[in-house]
Order: C-alpha cells, then sequence, then structure tokens
C-alpha cells in the first residue's frame, strides 16, 4: 500500500515569488521522513506542494517533478483531487469538522467516494481508523458526540484517523504537534511510530528533538539570504545527520547556533 | 453622565459636557424617534380599527379588510423568495468560491449595483417590460400546467400578475441576499476546508461538507431579511399589480390580491380622513410583520455567533 | 496517451492518479453545441430567441454533466453539475440588471432634452413639460434630510463608539437603530404624515414631511457606518491625545473623527444614494404637483421618483392621428434616467471619496 516518493529539481512559486528552489529527494516508503528548519524556511510550502495542496492558494505553482511510483503528479492529466485522495494530510491546529459527530468525522472521506456504505461495514471502518489512530478506547462511547468536544491531542489524533479511513498511501503531517500539549504529542509520536508500519509519513516539524525521535529520513531546508527562496541544505538518515552531518550550517542549526 | 463635582470647574469641562451632551442627546433623539413611529401610527391608526361600516368597503370590518392584504403581502413575498433564494445563494458562492479572486471584487459592485437601483424603476421597468415579456410563459404555463393551482388561469393579458410583481420583487432581494450570503461564506475557517480538500473532496464536496454546514445560520438570516425588504417593498408592486381584494393562490391571472404597502400608496390620495386611518392601521400591521421578521433573523444569527465562539 | 506504453499506463491506473479527464475546452464545446442544437430548433418552430436561449441553458446543465458521468465518474459530474448551476444563476441574474440599464437607457435618453430638464408640467399636455419641479423638490427633500439625519447619526455614532462603550443607552439603540434599518419605507411616511396630521390636521401635504420620513430611513445608515469607522481608528491614537492633556472632545473632534473622515462621508453619500430614489414616503406625505415649489413647508412638492410613478399611471393619450406609447411613458423613462444617473454618480463619488480618504488601517484589512 505504501509508495515512495521521488522528487526532482522542484521549484514552488507564489505569483512571481519563488519560495522553494531545485529539490531533490526520495521519500522512502514505510518510513518516516522528517523536514526541519527555521520558520518560513519553506518546509510547509514544500510538504502541500506533495499533495498539490499549495494550489489552494491562488496563483501558486510548480516546476519540476514529484514522482509517486512512477506516476508524476503534476502531468496534465492528473487531477489535483485525485491526488489528495491517494496523499493524506493531517494539519498544524487540529480541524474536525464541527457540525460533525466523532463517528461522521472518520467517515468523512469515505462517504465522499461512495454512496452507500453498509452500517457495519462503516462500523469496521471507524473502529479500525479510531483504533490505528490509538482514539479507539477514549471515544467508543461517545461516538456520536461532536468531535470538538474532544480535547486538543483527541481532536488531533481523529483527524489522524479520518486522514487514515480512507486508506492512502501517503500521510502528509505539518506540524501536527505544534498546538499540543507534551504529553498529547507524545501519544502522536508513538502513534507515528506505528503507522510506519503501513504508510509512508512525511512530518514538518519545528522541534529538532521531534525530529531524532521519530524519523529515520530528515532534511534540513533554509535560506540562502532573507528574501531568497527556501532550498534543501542536506538530506540524509536521521542518525547521520543529528551525528555527523554534512553541511556545516546543519550542524549549526542542530546544536541551536541560530534559527 | 457622570456627576462631576469639582469645587472649581476647570474651563474645558464646558465643552466636554456638551459634546458629551450632544452625543447622547443624539441617541435619545432615536430612541424617541423610534417611539414616535409606534405612538403616532397607533394614535393615528386606532380609530380605524373599529370603523363605521362602510369604511371597509367591500369587506365589512378591520380583520377582514386587512385579511386578504396580509395573504396578498405573504404571497407576493414568498414567491419573490422562492424565485430569488437558489439565484442569491448560487451567486454568492460564484463570488466567494468560483470566480477567479481579480474578479470577484467588481462582480460583488456590480451586484450591489442592483441594490441601488431605486425601486420606483424597478416598479416602471416590471410594469412596461417585464410584464410584456412574461405573456408567452404565462400561456405556456397555462397551457400545460393549468391543473397547478398557482397557473389555474385565466391568463393575463396584461403581463400585469402577481407572477411579474414576485420576479420583480425576487430581483429586488437578490443583492441583499447575496450580500450577506456572500460574507458568511468567505468566514467559513479555512483549516475546515483544506480538512475537506486534503481528504480528496472535489470543489462541491468542500462546499457542503465545510461550507455549507458553517454557513446554515447565516443563510437564514440572510433569507429572512431579504423576507423583510420583500414585504415592505411598496411602488414595484404597487406599478405592476392591478389590485382586487381576494385570497387566490393564482399566480398568472388578471385579478391580484394587493399588499399592504401597494394598498396604501395607491389608495392614500383619494382618502377621506376615515379611510385614512385604517390604511394608517394596516401600516401598523405591516410594521408588525416585518419587525417580527427582522428580529427573528437577528436572533438566529446572535445565537449562531455565540455557538460558534464557544 | 499515445505516448505512454501500456505498462506505465499500468501503473498510473494502480496508483489511481490519472483518471480519465474531460478535454480542455469541453465546456465551451457543450456550450456551443446547445446553442446550435437549440437555435436550429428555434428556427424551425418559430420560437422566440428568449426560448432558445432558455432550452440551451438547460441542455447545457443536463449534457455538460452527464458527459462528464460517462467519462470521469459520478463525483466529477455532481462537481460539474454544481459548477454549471453556480454559473448559470450568476449568468441569469445579469440579464434583468443589463435589461433594465438597457431599457432605462435607450428609452430615457429619447425623452431627455434641454426643455426636459428645465420646465416643469404646468399646462403640458401629450408634448412638452419637463422635469425641473421634481428635480427641484427631490434636491430640496434629500437635502433637509441629509441636515436632519448627518448630525444626529454621527453624535449617535459617536456616543455609542466613545461614550456609551455597551452601557444600558447604548445596547438599546444599537437595537434601536437595528429595528429602523427594518422599517418599511411605506412605513416611515404614514409616520411623518401622522406626525403633520396631530400638528396641522389632516389635510396637511409639505416637502418637509418627505424630509422627516427620509431621515427615519437615513439615520441607521449614518450610525452604521460611521460606529464601523470610528471603531477602526486605533486606540493608542486616543491614548496619544489623552497623555498630552487634551481633553476627550478635543480629542474626539480633533483626532478621531478627522482619522475616520473619509469613511464617514462615504457613508453619508451611501445613506443619500439610497434614500434619493425613495417613493413610497414621498408620494404620501409631499404629495404630488405640477409646479414648482420651493418653499418645503409649504404647499405640495414634486420629487423625481413620485414624478415617475405619477407619469406612469396616468400617462394620458396621445392627439389623435398620432401612433406609439402614451406620452407619459416617455416622460417616466427620461426622468428614470436621469434618477439612476443621479444614484449612479453618489455610488461612484462615494467610492472616489472613500478610496482618497482611505485611512490605512482601512487599507490593511
Amino acid at each position: 500500500m505504501a509508495k515512495s516518493i521521488d522528487i526532482s529539481d522542484l521549484d514552488i512559486y507564489y505569483g512571481d515569488f519563488k519560495a522553494v528552489e531545485g529539490v531533490n529527494m526520495t521519500i522512502r516508503a514505510r518510513a518516516v521522513t522528517a523536514f526541519i528548519g527555521p520558520s518560513g524556511c519553506g518546509k510547509s510550502t514544500f510538504l502541500r506542494a506533495l499533495n498539490r495542496m499549495h494550489e489552494v492558494i491562488p496563483g501558486a505553482r510548480v516546476e519540476g517533478k514529484v514522482m509517486v511510483s512512477g506516476q508524476s503528479l503534476y502531468e496534465p492529466g492528473v487531477d489535483p483531487v485525485a491526488v489528495r485522495r491517494q496523499i493524506g494530510m493531517v494539519f498544524q491546529r487540529p480541524n474536525p469538522f464541527p457540525t460533525m459527530s466523532i463517528y461522521d468525522n472518520v467517515l468523512a472521506g469515505n462517504r465522499l467516494n461512495s454512496k452507500k456504505i453498509k452500517k457495519a461495514e462503516a462500523d469496521a471502518i471507524v473502529e479500525k481508523s479510531l483504533r490505528s489512530a490509538n482514539l479507539w478506547t477514549e471515544v467508543k462511547d461517545r461516538l456520536n458526540k461532536p468531535g470538538m468536544g474532544l480535547s486538543g491531542g483527541q481532536q488531533q489524533r481523529l483527524c489522524i484517523a479520518r486522514a487514515i479511513a480512507v486508506e492512502p498511501q501517503v500521510l502528509l503531517m505539518d506540524e501536527p504537534c505544534s498546538a499540543l500539549d507534551p504529553i498529547s504529542t507524545s501519544a502522536i509520536e508513538d502513534l507515528i511510530h506505528e503507522l510506519k508500519a503501513d504508510y509512508t509519513i512525511v512530518i514538518v516539524t519545528h522541534n529538532m528533538q521531534q525530529a531524532a525521535r521519530v524519523s529515520d529520513d530528515t532534511g534540513f531546508f533554509n535560506l540562502k539570504a532573507a528574501g531568497q527562496p527556501g532550498h534543501l541544505v542536506e538530506f540524509n538518515p536521521t542518525n547521520k545527520m543529528f551525528t555527523n552531518p554534512d553541511e556545516e550550517s546543519t550542524e549549526a542549526y542542530i546544536s541551536g547556533r541560530f534559527g | 453622565m457622570s456627576v462631576s463635582a469639582p469645587s472649581v470647574k476647570p474651563p474645558r469641562r464646558v465643552g466636554d459636557r456638551l459634546f458629551a451632551g450632544a452625543a447622547q442627546g443624539a441617541a435619545l433623539i432615536i430612541m424617541l424617534a423610534l417611539a414616535g413611529v409606534f405612538v403616532f401610527l397607533f394614535i393615528e391608526g386606532l380609530p380605524g380599527l373599529h370603523a363605521d361600516e362602510r369604511i371597509y368597503q367591500p369587506a365589512t370590518n378591520f380583520a377582514s379588510y386587512v385579511g386578504p392584504l396580509v395573504y396578498g403581502t405573504v404571497l407576493a413575498a414568498v414567491v419573490a423568495l422562492v424565485i430569488a433564494v437558489p439565484f442569491a445563494i448560487g451567486v454568492a458562492l460564484f463570488i466567494s468560491h468560483y470566480a477567479p479572486p481579480r474578479i470577484a471584487a467588481p462582480i460583488a459592485y456590480v451586484i450591489d449595483l442592483l441594490a441601488a437601483v431605486p425601486s420606483v424603476v424597478y416598479g416602471l421597468w416590471g410594469g412596461l417590460a417585464l410584464g410584456q415579456a412574461t405573456k408567452p410563459v404565462i400561456n405556456w404555463l397555462y397551457d400545460n400546467l393549468d391543473f397547478i393551482p398557482f397557473f389555474a388561469g385565466p391568463p393575463s393579458v396584461t403581463g400585469r400578475t402577481m407572477l411579474t410583481a414576485g420576479i420583480v420583487l425576487a430581483i429586488m432581494v437578490v443583492p441583499i441576499t447575496t450580500a450577506i450570503s456572500r460574507e458568511v461564506f468567505a468566514q467559513t475557517p479555512r483549516l475546515h476546508e483544506e480538512a475537506a480538500m486534503a481528504l480528496g473532496a472535489t470543489r462541491w464536496e468542500t462546499i457542503r461538507l465545510a461550507v455549507f454546514p458553517y454557513a446554515k445560520s447565516g443563510l437564514v438570516s440572510a433569507v429572512m431579511l431579504g423576507l423583510g425588504r420583500a414585504l415592505g417593498e411598496t411602488m414595484a408592486v404597487a406599478m405592476v399589480l392591478s389590485a382586487t381584494p381576494i385570497v387566490t393562490l393564482n399566480l398568472i391571472s388578471d385579478t391580484n390580491p394587493a399588499t399592504i404597502a401597494s394598498n396604501i400608496a395607491s389608495n392614500y390620495k383619494e382618502a377621506s380622513p376615515d379611510r385614512q386611518a385604517v390604511l394608517i392601521a394596516t401600516g401598523l400591521v405591516l410594521f408588525a410583520v416585518t419587525f417580527a421578521v427582522n428580529f427573528l433573523a437577528r436572533l438566529v444569527v446572535a445565537r449562531s455567533e455565540r455557538g460558534v465562539t464557544r | 496517451m499515445s505516448t505512454t506504453t501500456p505498462l506505465e499506463r499500468d501503473f498510473a491506473v494502480s496508483a489511481g492518479l490519472v483518471q480519465p479527464k474531460l478535454p480542455r475546452g469541453a465546456g465551451l464545446l457543450v456550450a456551443v453545441l446547445a446553442l446550435g442544437v437549440s437555435g436550429l430548433l428555434a428556427l424551425l418552430l418559430g420560437w422566440n430567441p428568449v426560448g432558445g436561449l432558455v432550452l440551451a441553458a438547460v441542455l447545457f446543465v443536463i449534457g455538460f454533466p452527464l458527459w462528464s458521468a460517462l467519462l470521469e465518474g459520478r463525483r466529477s459530474a455532481v462537481d460539474r453539475l454544481a459548477t454549471s448551476l453556480v454559473c448559470l444563476a450568476f449568468g441569469v441574474v445579469l440579464v434583468p440588471l443589463v435589461w433594465l440599464i438597457w431599457m432605462v437607457v435607450s428609452k430615457g435618453l429619447s425623452a431627455i432634452s434641454i426643455q426636459f430638464l428645465t420646465y416643469d408640467m404646468r399646462g403640458a399636455l401629450a408634448h412638452g413639460g419637463g422635469i425641473y419641479h421634481a428635480l427641484i423638490g427631490t434636491l430640496l427633500v434629500t437635502l433637509a434630510a441629509t441636515i436632519i439625519s448627518v448630525p444626529i447619526g454621527i453624535f449617535a455614532a459617536i456616543y455609542l463608539v466613545e461614550y456609551g462603550k455597551g452601557n444600558r443607552l447604548a445596547r438599546v439603540t444599537t437595537f434601536l437603530v437595528d429595528v429602523m434599518t427594518g422599517i418599511p419605507s411605506i412605513v416611515a411616511g404614514l409616520f411623518a404624515l401622522a406626525l403633520l396630521v396631530l400638528i396641522f390636521g389632516p389635510a396637511i401635504r409639505i416637502g418637509f414631511g418627505g424630509s422627516i420620513a427620509l431621515s427615519l430611513l437615513m439615520i441607521p445608515t449614518v450610525v452604521r457606518s460611521t460606529e464601523e469607522m470610528l471603531r477602526l481608528v486605533p486606540s493608542d491614537l486616543r491614548e496619544a491625545s489623552y497623555a498630552l492633556g487634551v481633553p476627550k472632545w478635543r480629542t474626539i473632534s480633533k483626532m478621531v473623527v478627522p482619522t475616520a473622515i473619509g469613511g464617514i462621508v462615504t457613508g453619508v453619500v451611501l445613506a443619500i444614494s439610497r434614500v434619493i430614489g425613495e417613493t413610497a414616503p414621498l408620494l404620501i406625505v409631499a404629495g404630488n404637483t405640477d409646479s414648482l415649489n420651493w418653499n418645503l413647508f409649504n404647499g405640495r412638492m414634486m420629487t423625481l421618483p413620485v414624478y415617475i410613478f405619477q407619469q406612469y399611471s396616468s400617462p394620458g393619450v396621445l392627439p389623435a392621428g398620432e401612433v406609439g406609447d402614451p406620452p407619459g411613458y416617455a416622460r417616466a423613462w427620461g426622468a428614470a434616467l436621469v434618477l439612476i444617473v443621479i444614484v449612479m454618480l453618489l455610488n461612484l463619488g462615494a467610492r472616489i471619496i472613500g478610496k482618497i480618504f482611505a485611512p490605512p488601517t482601512d487599507r490593511r484589512r
């Protein structure tokens, strides 16, 4: 089910402004890849380019290639809607649909795809997704309560359950813990470890310890100078990155000398 | 105003007092004016509630006089809303979610222009141009759908029908309802829309999943405010309809019920003082109805705002 | 598709990313087809062009999603149906606007002449006569309404923003302003009339009564827009002024109001443009007359909207031997054109004023 992603010479623009420049990397299947770097270096922009969510902003466009198991995402015939169905996304702040119950939130994506889901089948999907998101035991008695009533950490796990309910191949996470307390954060980190068995996971984080804890590979993004596009400085296995990076600026960032 | 008690007043306090007094006075004037509307309409309209039987011709008392008018008012407003609401929501969506952002603002301005056209001009256009143009439609409806009570006929020869009045009112309601719905749609949290899109929802599915549930109460109030406008509108109806005090569902014939407002406008000139009192009393009824509608609309908005902040 | 080998194609389908998609310009193609088919039918069966257009729209709304359903599947089809309906709704709403403007301009232009603008209707029959008295009446009545409502509206807004701060009177006033926005214009007219009748007796009809009715409609708009503008003035500005020892009323009059003046003026002009076309209240309090009257406090006074109504409802007849619309209709269209031009100029003026005076805080929004 999980797929790898190959990115070659990717440039991302907002109108005339080049936000990210010349990214090359291969994101491995069934592994966690983390992106770190100072604010505004384009790591979130890059992440959103992987499932064509950046197009939501008017004027945003991309040059270069993003290939998922041999298929380019930016070929003319490709439907961005289909791409997003295959490559799920979890956002910075938890965003369950406010008018829906926990149950309906999990099923939101599936309901789009097929008009009728049998009740038993729906129940099975909800239980499986919530179990995978480590949320089942906490909410199984109040599935029909609104999703907004949960705590922030629970809401975020609900969003993860919603994203994996449609069985995507890749799961993108844009700073999923930045709005959460330490306990919820560690719950999400545990979850990421477990999900790795089935999904290709890409996570953007501000927190270097988090990158070190959860990821197998790490990419470090930086700006050459203020006003210049962001670029990928170094992409290596996490172990190497945090012990013996190739680039000096990576070393400087990781050891906290800037950023 | 706070009572100040320093023994020696600095000279600038005078300016402050005058200014604060003027501001407070203005607020009080608004209060008095509105109270005045109620009181004067009441004093002048009260005799109209139980006047001599002859005054109410062809009806016999106030209730039977105002009944058909209320019916006509509501019928015209409902016809207008049935036509206007789908279009208003469509246009609002077009501006907020479909049109490229660069042209969305000018389009919104053009729709606002619809609201700036004086109602008497709508009436003129409705009576002289639109009415004529609806004749083939009316005939077609009568020929093919006359089993529906709305189209029972006989079809009008002048085109001045309830249907025409409803269309004109609908055109006047569209800009108001559009303006509010557009704002409500634009306020949908980006986060919810992105959540839907990240699940692979198409544009329409995103709107259904994230925008509509969020906008529901705003839409209700947009429709209610449009209803308020349609109920109170005078000239467009007075100029399109040739009214008779009857109660009918028929939308396409030459005999149509009048609305309260159009009835006042067309009868005021020749009215004797007794008759004037009756007309003022009907005005009071209209005021009460529109007040109730607007009040409900605001209640819905206020309640939903509380719900969102919670 | 011809360039991809079967193997590559397989991959793509398995990933589910490339799905059959309508070609670019498919919508245009269907639109042209729909127009062509219905145009042909309309010609053959002798329908009028509007019927043809309606059929074309129906064909498009059915045909385009149907094609999509066959090729792209149900979800895309529903999406395309929604898109076509939304765009269609927009197109249909434009029709009356364009139609109305076109009618007013084309019929109105032919009625307008120097005589039309400078004569009143005294002694005018089928030919001659003009709108001079109505134009003057409209300007006087609206001017008086503005003079009444602008100070009240602005001071009330100042009270709400600077003094009231959510106390009882402020809350009640906000509520009442809401109620006032919903007053039907004819009720405002009845109020003014009831007031005058109480004071002067039943037969009274004066221009000033119209001003009272219009100011009742104007005040809530002025209060609302002024309030909004005053709230945009940053509170640091007020505090800076207080810190310099400037008294409150001078802070408001010299600092707060001038900062917001552009928006306030815009709001006032928009309020004027809203009430200048009001008909119903003027019809019942200001009455109608054929001759010029400069005195707001004595005698009936004609106004443009009432003039339009008057000419429409009693259009008169052409002299024997002439054919065409009754003479009143042409006058009504001419007056409607003048009225619309005034309203649009006011609207445009409001925009320009808003642009010129817009404080930087305004633009940041």
